[in-house]
């Protein structure tokens, strides 16, 4: 019997084993994930913050995580040996066990643990929403206007006079100086979610409920993300960009989308198709009489690396397919064909490409 | 007396043209019968849903892939959302409640047979009129059109402005319809329980498995009425010119969010409530042991029910409420966990000491209470508001929501159809053919389900028909894929074997788990009219009594 018994813990272990390998695998496979090289841009993780409101985040995730493990790995194992410890053996199943109905003392025991477990957990995480949530603006704070759309973002200093799309510039926050950015997130049609994995949590852009959130960048460069609640058909493609940029870069930036839309006479043709068919229905450029706002402004278009909400890089090829078959880069976006002539598309992508 | 049950039966059966037998099934108001008719109905969905699964996850398998239009993507997850919780997980629930509970509690059937049968009609009915939609609703393109709203339907996406044609409106009265239903089939589920027990059977001494279906049936009408008002006043909305979610008329998206969800979180629970049902039950068989603590069981179960009134606006963390409210929501939210942890312990406790028999049933049981484990404590980091501001409408949710629905309600009920087939029936489900769909499906489960986890950590949202490659989701997305196929060849082997076992397996006998419930002493499957003279019951579990005369139960009650 001793033999058997031992044959029998053997096949449990392996699968004990079995299992503990498939986790560390998983979590092995998870972390090569995170660490895996980057390319142009971070992965968009949010265990890899870089801008304080998810920086608090993370913070407060590890605690959660640490004391979740630790009950998780408590119970797993309890549950683990209750398994292997009280099979049922051959050689003495006819014998029914002590029948047990309970024990107020255990019951006590394993109702108030949990229940001290559950104060401290909430007493950190109400300090992280307040942190978060009540943050005061400084002065030097960088407000913008955020406005979700079917299927793309508008983005408005309203103190700097800028109106942009899709992708954000925000100058980075020094510690000893914060110039953090304070977003209005407004909705001009469904339901959206501002998400930057690396910079906050989410918030959602809800028509007729104006809503906010803040970044407070600490190192500049590229951080992606997307809107990240459903809004109808190309949800999915609906990207967002954010560039931190240092100081000067910011403000060099700043001063090139002040400035009017390029007037380059050589190009008078485009702008007389821009003007005289429908893009000017839904698209704005400065000192034309297009001021459509149901699509991206289009007065800075070249100072933009993508299309269509970051769905297509912003090259020569990628601009004419898009005027002429917007679903082949993006079906079901709102855009329509133009079916232009051969001619008039030429002159005008030879017109937006001079909009820097 | 059992054997010539049956054998009338088979003698009728032989006799009778199959349009007489299906006009049997289709006007019958016999509980058995209704509930066979329940979960065959779900079960059949079951695999509709799993195909449309198959389709989002074949179409997720790469960056960029094109197996599907996004038009079709998006109704794909609508619809295996809106299928696996109203057409598969609450009827199969409601399926066994109507099978069982009148078995359990000694009664010849439910209370109001006739609301019984209208009940399961308007349910079925209501999964006929969403798939209807497929032909019927001309949608955006003229042709026909599922919902695409996705299953929680958020305003104002549902608004004829965004949501031109009828899909929405299959979705609306398809919910509204087969609502209806579940709130008939719960006031009956309730006054059966209340009214119908044999004598002896006081409220201290029924099965656990009448007790939580109570809760469940209380939860359900609290929870189903304000959806079922909010599909009302969305067709106001979209035909009356009315303006409660018309965003653009001064109405309000977000209260279209707190109808839903004050009906969405309390729906889990009455989705889980059941599947706890099934592990009370099986795990004491199976560990020869009574349950460990049934009051407190019993107790945690109604603060379980109670508390979870009052947790739904954690599903809208991200929509801008203010820092008290945030707060209010993150602590009833984790103060579900300490209910569902004594579950949990005191099933522990039933095994400990026990004498475990890992049969089919009791295997499924033990994944659940592994599963069920991990879905709570991911359930915790989501209740805690700021980390879930990063990880809600992830895929981290998906997962999460997944391990919950998938690890711990289907496993359980898995572990409850190879459990009482045997009593439907007569006969035993195979358990080589039930081992290896265990197994399958656990490793399946875990691949799919544990690796998903990890792209919604990277930043991937939910309900995207194509995702950036470059970003750390592809080769996680490839293998949840491969996970998702794993499970679809368990659950053939499934179907494979209620199929088989139902014209070759093993002969069941009354009684073949040697269980201690009432429904065990009676015929497989069991005649008409239940019980030939109605029991009387001295204890929790009548059958050991009656096994152990020497040390019957009823002496530590």
């Amino acid at each position: 019997m001793t033999n058997k018994r031992k044959t029998e813990w053997k096949a449990v272990a392996a699968r004990v084993t079995g299992i503990l390998v498939i986790l560390t695998g998983v979590l092995l496979a998870a972390r090569l994930c995170v660490a895996s090289p980057p390319g142009d841009h971070p992965i968009p993780s949010i265990f890899d913050p870089r801008s304080t409101p998810a920086e608090s985040i993370r913070h407060l995730s590890y605690f959660v995580l640490g004391i979740t493990g630790v009950i998780f790995l408590v119970v797993f194992s309890l549950l683990s040996y209750v398994v292997m410890r009280f099979r049922n053996r051959v050689a003495d199943s006819n014998r029914e066990p002590a029948q047990v109905y309970g024990s107020t003392q255990i019951e006590l025991a394993w109702t108030i643990i949990p229940i001290l477990i559950v104060v401290v957990l909430f007493l950190a995480t109400a300090r992280v929403i307040h942190a978060i949530q009540d943050a005061p603006k400084p002065e030097e704070a960088v407000e913008v206007t955020a406005i979700g759309h079917q299927f793309w973002w508008e983005f408005r200093y309203p103190r700097l006079g800028i109106v942009t799309a899709n992708e954000l510039h925000v100058p980075v926050s020094d510690p000893a100086h914060p110039t953090p950015t304070f977003l209005k997130l407004l909705s001009a049609d469904t339901d959206h979610s501002f998400w930057i994995p690396q910079l906050a949590g989410k918030t959602d852009l809800i028509p007729n409920h104006p809503n906010g959130t803040w970044l407070d960048p600490h190192e500049t460069g590229l951080f992606l993300g997307q809107c990240a609640q459903y809004c109808g058909t190309q949800h999915a493609k609906m990207l967002l960009r954010v560039y931190v940029d240092s100081p000067e870069d910011f403000n060099a930036w700043v001063r090139g989308q002040q400035d009017p839309a390029n007037r380059d006479e050589k190009e008078a043709a485009g702008r007389h198709v821009f003007e005289s068919t429908a893009c000017l229905n839904c698209h704005a450029i400065t000192g034309t009489n297009g001021t459509g706002r149901f699509g991206p402004d289009l007065t800075h278009l070249m100072s933009r690396h993508t299309l269509a909400s970051g769905a297509a890089e912003n090259t020569h090829d990628n601009l004419r397919l898009w005027i002429q078959n917007p679903d082949a880069i993006k079906p079901g976006s709102l855009m329509p064909a133009m079916k232009l002539s051969d001619a008039d598309l030429g002159a005008l992508v030879r017109y937006l490409e001079t909009l820097r | 007396m059992s054997s010539d049950v049956m054998a009338i039966q088979s003698a009728d059966a032989a006799g009778r043209s199959w349009t007489e037998v299906l006009h049997e099934w289709v006007t019958t108001v016999d509980h058995k019968r209704l509930g066979v008719l329940y979960i065959l109905y779900a079960l059949f969905f079951l695999v509709v849903g799993g195909i449309e699964a198959t389709i989002i996850r074949i179409q997720l398998m790469h960056p960029h892939n094109d197996f599907v239009s996004p038009q079709v993507f998006n109704r794909m997850f609508t619809m295996h959302g809106t299928t696996m919780i109203f057409f598969v997980a609450m009827p199969i629930m409601f399926g066994f409640a109507n099978y069982l509970v009148p078995l359990m509690i000694g009664a010849r059937d439910m209370a109001f047979p006739r609301l019984n049968a209208f009940s399961f009609w308007l349910m079925a009915f209501g999964g006929i009129l969403l798939y209807f939609s497929l032909l019927g609703a001309n949608g955006l393109y003229g042709a026909g059109n599922a919902p695409d709203v996705g299953w929680w339907a958020y305003a104002p996406l549902t608004s004829r402005a965004f949501s031109p044609g009828h899909s929405t409106d299959y979705w609306t009265i398809a919910l509204l319809v087969s609502g209806f239903g579940s709130i008939g089939t719960a006031v009956n589920i309730i006054a059966t329980i209340l009214c119908m027990r044999c004598p002896g059977m006081t409220l201290g001494r029924m099965p656990l498995l009448a007790w939580l279906n109570l809760i469940m049936a209380g939860m359900v009408i609290l929870a189903m009425s304000p959806l079922t008002a909010a599909q009302v006043m969305l067709s106001i909305d979209r035909y009356l010119g009315g303006h409660f979610f018309d965003t653009q008329a001064g109405g309000s998206a977000t209260l279209w969010m707190h109808f839903f969800w004050i009906f969405g979180h309390p729906e889990v629970y009455v989705l889980v409530i059941p599947a706890f049902a099934f592990a009370s039950e099986i795990i004491p068989v199976f560990s020869r042991k009574p349950i460990f603590g049934y009051p407190v069981m019993v107790g945690a179960t109604a603060c379980i029910g109670f508390v979870s009134m009052s947790v739904w606006a954690h599903h809208m963390f991200t929509i801008g409420m203010n820092s008290y409210a945030n707060s209010f929501f993150a602590i009833t939210t984790m103060a579900v966990g300490v209910p569902t942890g004594i579950k949990i312990f005191n099933w522990l406790g039933t095994m400990w000491g026990g004498k475990i028999q890992f049969k089919t049933p009791m295997l499924f049981c033990t994944g659940f209470l592994f599963q069920f484990l991990i879905a709570g404590l991911t359930g915790i980091m989501l209740g805690a508001a700021p980390f879930n501001w990063q990880l809600s409408g992830s895929y981290f949710v998906v997962a999460h929501f997944h391990y919950v629905i998938v690890g711990g309600i289907l496993f359980a009920l898995f572990g409850a159809i190879y459990y009482w087939y045997p009593k439907i029936t007569g006969r035993i489900l195979n358990e080589s053919l039930g081992k290896l769909h265990f197994w399958l499906f656990l490793i399946g489960f875990h691949l799919t389900f544990d690796v998903m986890h990890i792209p919604g950590v990277l930043g991937m949202p939910r309900r995207i028909y194509t995702y950036e490659p470059g970003r750390g989701w592809d080769t996680m997305n490839f293998l949840v894929s491969i996970g998702a196929f794993v499970q679809g060849i368990a659950t053939l082997v499934f179907v494979a074997n209620l199929i088989i076992s139902y014209f070759k397996g093993a002969k069941a006998g009354n009684d073949p788990w040697d269980a201690w419930t009432l429904e065990w002493s009676v015929s497989s499957p069991p005649p008409a009219y239940n019980f030939a003279s109605v029991p009387t019951v001295a204890s929790r579990r009548p059958l050991w009594d009656l096994k152990h005369p020497e040390d019957p139960d009823s002496r530590y009650e």
